[in-house]
């Protein structure tokens, strides 16, 4: 039988160029290639440490116990001891990280109170609702509703 | 020059051979073989023992747009945009294939109060569904968005195009282009309060408990309870999405 690669040496430009080309397209890769890609998927490891590097700013009801004792019992007494403080108060996380020197700004009643309890047909029938005109007498929803509270 | 058969077969195989030895060893060198998730981050959080989702109880949603304002609040969400959103049905009687679906701003300032309750109504607050097999991760053409190893659908904005691909793949409408970033914008579940033990900005404003952040990987979690003895559904289930938002008392009219 007769050897097959008599001519080889016509080959080796071939074979050197198609190494340089790996060569190429490895370093190109690491290159454009982000650091940490392919970690755990199709996609950037680091990506997920940057979604969780964000400022929480609602602190979590945890953090209001702390101080708010008096206020959550009244809370937790009455119907809407459901919802967090910061539901009604906005984000605290700046008051907490304060030590309570930065003051939360008063809720403006009328359109708060409404947002839950203004009559509408779409509202599940456990929830008290009010329309405005019958119900409103000229001040305003806590002076007779304690908030923290709401019965009479 | 002539070759049998049995030494053509012999050199394609070696060649065979050789071009996965190659291969792997390509993958070894560039990495792209698949890391652990069960080694904590340096606060003890561990991705691979967490699986989120949300479960939703339709009859306790009450419109009045909370979780809307926590949610534009936590995560700076551009006016007119939403990562979560409210939006009330009114369904004429036995109509389920013509509901009137309304959302003005989302539901952020709440609705216009209607009366007449001659058609059924109700609110059903959404938000993205973090699919398992999420449609908008499979179309991503650069790896910009995907299922973290604990099941949030997330987005790398410093890698997005802004090509929207993921926009129109979502079927739930949950992706939107940030107008000045000009990259990709959507619900993260939000991821930085999640994996430091608190629940989500919309979770912790909710005042009735109508939506609750759940790990289904965790035994203790009430998500188990909930999932067992109420009928839930997701949404589109025939999109096969593998949706993680489980809604109870779904009307058959929402879509």
């Amino acid at each position: 039988m007769r050897v097959s690669f008599q001519d080889a040496k016509h080959l080796i430009s071939l074979v050197g160029l198609f190494a340089a080309a790996v060569g190429v397209f490895v370093i190109l890769r690491a290159a454009v290639v982000p650091a940490g890609f392919g970690k755990y998927g199709h996609y950037r490891a680091g990506a997920i440490d940057d979604n969780r590097a964000r400022a929480v700013k609602f602190a979590g009801q945890g953090e209001c116990v702390y101080c708010h004792d008096a206020q959550l019992q009244v809370r937790d007494s009455g119907r809407h001891k459901t919802i967090s403080c910061e539901a009604c108060h906005g984000p605290q996380a700046k008051h907490v990280a304060s030590d309570g020197k930065e003051k939360p700004a008063k809720p403006d009643v009328i359109p708060l109170c409404l947002n839950c309890h203004e009559k509408d047909a779409a509202k599940p029938a456990f929830l008290p609702q009010v329309v405005k005109a019958d119900h409103y007498t000229g001040t305003t929803c806590s002076d007779c509703h304690q908030p923290h509270n709401p019965k009479m | 020059m002539r070759k049998t058969r049995r030494e053509i077969l012999l050199s394609a195989g070696k060649y065979i051979l050789l071009t996965g030895t190659a291969a792997a060893g390509l993958e070894s060198l560039t990495g792209t073989a698949s890391a652990d998730t069960t080694t904590p981050a340096s606060d003890g959080y561990k991705m691979a023992d967490h699986w989120w989702g949300m479960t939703m109880e339709v009859d306790k949603c009450i419109g009045c747009g909370n979780c809307v304002r926590a949610c534009s609040k936590e995560n700076d969400v551009p006016e007119g945009f939403y990562r979560t959103w409210i939006e009330r049905y009114h369904v004429k009687e036995g109509d389920m294939e013509h509901p009137t679906v309304e959302s003005p701003d989302g539901g952020m300032h709440g609705f216009p109060p209607t009366s007449t309750p001659v058609d059924k109504s109700f609110f059903i607050p959404k938000l993205c569904n973090h699919c398992a097999d999420s449609p908008c991760t499979q179309v991503c053409p650069v790896g910009a968005t995907f299922v973290s190893p604990d099941g949030v659908v997330l987005v790398d904005q410093s890698y997005c195009l802004g090509c929207r691909y993921c926009v129109q793949a979502c079927p739930y409408g949950c992706r939107f282009i940030h107008p000045t970033k000009n990259v990709v914008e959507k619900c993260n579940l939000c991821y930085h309060r999640i994996t430091k033990g608190l629940t989500t900005a919309c979770c912790e404003a909710c005042p009735t408990g109508a939506r609750k952040l759940v790990d289904l990987k965790n035994p203790k979690d009430p998500v188990h309870d909930f999932l067992r003895h109420y009928k839930v559904q997701v949404l589109k289930p025939h999109m096969a999405t593998h949706a993680k938002v489980f809604y109870k008392d779904l009307d058959g009219s929402v879509r």
